[in-house]
């Protein structure tokens, strides 16, 4: 593997993200599979890096799950969009920054479609005007949160407590990343690093001391695929995907993923476990899982909050064994407590799969 | 092991690495114009069984080079042996030796 | 002292089309960028259909065209239309008043990195065709030298008939030269199991297809109809391509030692902006622009602005060294008309 040839395409790739000054769009589901991932993001942003970034309680979701499971046509979801427009409109902001990959994706082809066919945004502003009376404008910006992210990851790194690194040896840990789908796959240029080596995600692993492994199957899809898994008569190609990439990347002894989108986290953490049920097999050391993190979660421990704060406590594969090998301490009687101190429910065991 | 309702669906890629092309090598030493198909696919079109059985030369070339030689076997039985494809096929392959020097190496393996 | 002919490129059009002046009785001025003549071809090893050393044939021409000025590392800076020719100022310095320009400009070899899913520049065993001829040449490249060599695949069409990597046309040659370098390989690794990944054989030439038979018959190589469509690199640093294999059709994987791209024909970019300077412009497949493309490949829209060989499209060495000699005479008959 050649390096520099990846930094060669990088610089190809490489877009304008304005540092400061953005309006917040929050993930349908990433607050129930990741609880404290979007919290922390605003955290570090604001508390930490002094950014301003503003959300609504009036913006909803984006259309996204619904339009790539062929429920809403596409000029229902260019309509539901048009309204967080127009809600960052009425707040003053010009940059949009969503929370969800699919989100991103979604506006990306919206505005790219709006570009190319002016009359379709035309019918949309009218669609928004009959149906709650509002006017948008089009973001001058559009990033996706893990881009913001990239951007500061030197800051985040200047203020580490801990590295992705084996404390004890002092190794980097063997990180790999996984980029959604709708990130850049549609749109190259829209994605840091673009399509076939991003570096949005690789960039943080990087300057927070890991080492990214590229692996057979590095670019493959995480299986989700929202029609593969919606309908149950398809979840064996939707698992099957992710076996196939847990299968590639076993041979590297990964000691973490990294992810920024929110149903591949949850995919590849939650098919660790039906794949130990159906087949026996776990890909982590001494039977454990494979760890699987969001990149708020990962800047999150980097900075040195509580892994509980952080709601790994949520995820399928155990997250122990990484924070020992980080050095991150962490107590094991908080773990199913709630931020309020009470007891939040413990898990029921896998029959194969390891877990704390 | 947990009963799910789905499994995982097994994969349709071919493997170009596991292919065993034992069946092919022996076939090329005994038929060398084995290898000169350019899967033009003219054996297919005129072929009198066919559209009835499922035989294609091309498709038992094809088969055999892939490392499927059982496939290959159970479409060779739909051969009337009538010759036609080696009328047809541009670059004079003798079909129909090629077919029964096949049926003679399935033979030979089946004692 | 006949009439002052500025020949653009060194390459096989320029030195056959300047040896054909100088029999016709001009002393034609020639500039090349390369500080040597033989363009693409000085950088190749063997040509098809008889394995021709490149080395002789480029020889051959350069031999026969000492007469002519010839500049190396030179370009041209600008060219003026004045009212019976050209004034043309080339890098050097020097200044020439002709009747006549022959570009002669040649292509430019598809930049294989800018197909990313091929990881040209990322992962360690993957080439050009060009690397490889220049293997043949040297027998210094990491990527063979002293490897154990197995696996070899030949990827068609890289950077050719791809309207997303902008060029749509064929580039003629790389079916024939990936044949026989995949037979070249195939004679220095004779267990090495050698693949061709196409997705039409254009075999159009002269013993072109005898090419394709001796691969199937003797080289044994494998011919697989599907276009590759991602690389990447597993542990040993081998490569791993996804194909379809549509014959079969069904999606296909296979492991390979090493991996040679075809990369294609395209238009030289400086020779669109050179072209520029005399009002040639450029046709719809990026190429220069003749002004007919049945009868008149040679002549432009410009008066006393001649074209050969690659510059208006892919050619092989015959078609470029005959439209060569076609220019020379189109370019005789002009200035014969013009006197």
């Amino acid at each position: 593997m050649i390096y520099q040839g990846k930094q060669k395409i990088w610089s190809d790739y490489q877009k304008e993200i304005p540092d400061n000054h953005w309006f917040y769009v929050r993930s349908c589901i990433r607050q129930s599979f990741f609880p404290a991932s979007e919290r922390y993001f605003l955290n570090i942003c604001r508390d930490l890096l002094g950014k301003d970034i503003y959300e609504t309680e009036h913006h909803t979701t984006c259309g996204g799950i619904a339009y790539h499971s062929d429920t809403i046509p596409q000029e229902t979801a260019m309509t539901i969009v048009a309204r967080q427009f127009a809600l960052m409109k009425e707040a003053g902001y010009k940059n949009l920054v969503t929370s969800c990959i699919t989100s991103f994706g979604n506006y990306t082809e919206i505005l790219e479609t709006w570009r190319e066919f002016p009359e379709l945004e035309a019918r949309i502003r009218e669609n928004l005007w009959k149906a709650c009376r509002r006017e948008f404008d089009k973001p001058e910006y559009l990033a996706h949160a893990s881009d913001l992210v990239y951007k500061f990851r030197h800051e985040i790194a200047s203020k580490a407590k801990y590295n992705l690194v084996d404390h004890m040896t002092g190794e980097p840990l063997r990180v790999v990343e996984h980029i959604g789908c709708h990130y850049s796959k549609m749109f190259p240029h829209k994605g840091v690093g673009g399509a076939e080596y991003p570096c949005v995600l690789s960039g943080m692993v990087d300057s927070w001391g890991g080492q990214v492994i590229d692996y057979p199957e590095r670019r493959h899809c995480c299986g989700f695929g929202f029609r593969q898994y919606l309908v149950k008569a398809n979840r064996g190609y939707s698992i099957a995907n992710t076996h196939k990439k847990f299968e590639s990347m076993e041979p590297y002894h990964p000691d973490m993923i990294i992810t920024n989108c929110p149903g591949c986290p949850y995919f590849l953490d939650r098919w660790q476990y039906v794949i130990s049920e159906m087949e026996g097999k776990t890909y982590g050391r001494n039977g454990y899982g494979i760890p699987v993190f969001t990149y708020e979660e990962v800047a999150g421990l980097v900075l040195g909050f509580d892994p509980w704060d952080l709601g790994l406590q949520m995820h399928q594969v155990a997250v122990e064994p990484l924070l020992e090998k980080m050095g991150v301490p962490y107590n094991p009687k908080t773990k199913y407590l709630g931020l309020n101190g009470k007891e939040i429910m413990k898990p029921g065991l896998p029959t194969v799969l390891k877990c704390c | 092991m947990m009963d799910f309702g789905f499994s995982i669906s097994p994969s349709s890629t071919m493997n170009l690495d596991k292919v065993d092309l034992t069946l092919y090598d022996r076939l090329c030493s005994i038929e060398p114009d084995a290898r000169k198909c350019m899967a033009c696919g003219s054996c297919s079109a005129t072929c009198t069984a066919g559209p009835w059985t499922g035989m294609s030369v091309r498709k038992v070339l094809l088969d055999i080079q892939r490392g499927k030689d059982k496939e290959a076997a159970a479409m060779l039985k739909g051969c009337m042996l009538c010759g036609k494809c080696t009328m047809v096929c541009p670059r004079g392959i003798n079909t129909r030796h090629l077919i029964l020097s096949l049926c003679r190496i399935y033979g030979e393996d089946a004692k | 002292m006949k009439d002052n002919i500025v020949i653009v490129g060194g390459g096989i059009a320029g030195m056959e089309a300047a040896r054909q002046l100088l029999l016709l009785g001009y002393k034609p001025i020639l500039v090349e960028k390369s500080d040597h003549l033989g363009g693409h071809v000085a950088d190749w090893h063997c040509l098809f259909p008889d394995m021709t050393p490149a080395q002789d044939v480029v020889k051959g021409l350069v031999e026969q065209i000492k007469d002519a000025n010839i500049f190396l590392e030179t370009e041209v800076s600008f060219i003026n239309r004045m009212k019976m020719g050209y004034n043309v100022m080339f890098s050097n310095g020097v200044n020439v008043i002709c009747k006549a320009i022959l570009l002669a400009t040649g292509f430019d070899l598809f930049e294989a990195s800018r197909k990313e899913e091929y990881g040209y520049g990322i992962y360690d065993q993957v080439m050009t065709n060009r690397d490889l001829e220049r293997w043949f040449n040297t027998g210094d490249d990491k990527r063979i030298t002293g490897k154990d060599i197995k696996k070899i695949g030949f990827v068609h069409c890289v950077g050719s008939r791809d309207v997303k990597a902008g060029n749509q046309q064929c580039s003629k040659v790389c079916c024939i030269t990936a044949i026989k370098q995949a037979m070249e390989m195939k004679e220095r690794f004779p267990d090495a199991e050698v693949y061709c990944f196409y997705m039409d054989l254009r075999l159009f030439g002269k013993k072109y297809e005898d090419f394709y038979i001796k691969a199937q018959m003797e080289s044994g190589v494998h011919f697989i109809r599907g276009r590759v469509s991602e690389v990447s690199e597993n542990m040993q640093g081998q490569v791993i391509i996804k194909t379809e294999d549509t014959l079969s059709g069904k999606p296909a994987k296979i492991t390979l030692d090493l991996l040679v791209l075809m990369a294609g024909i395209v238009c030289n970019k400086q020779a669109v902006q050179t072209a520029s300077m005399v009002q040639v412009q450029t046709d719809s497949d990026g190429f220069l622009k003749s002004k007919d493309n049945i009868l008149n490949i040679i002549e432009t829209g410009s008066k006393g602005v001649f074209l050969a060989g690659t510059a208006t499209g892919a050619k092989t060495i015959p078609e470029t060294a005959a439209e060569a000699r076609a220019a020379a005479l189109a370019i005789h008959n002009y200035l014969v008309a013009q006197s």
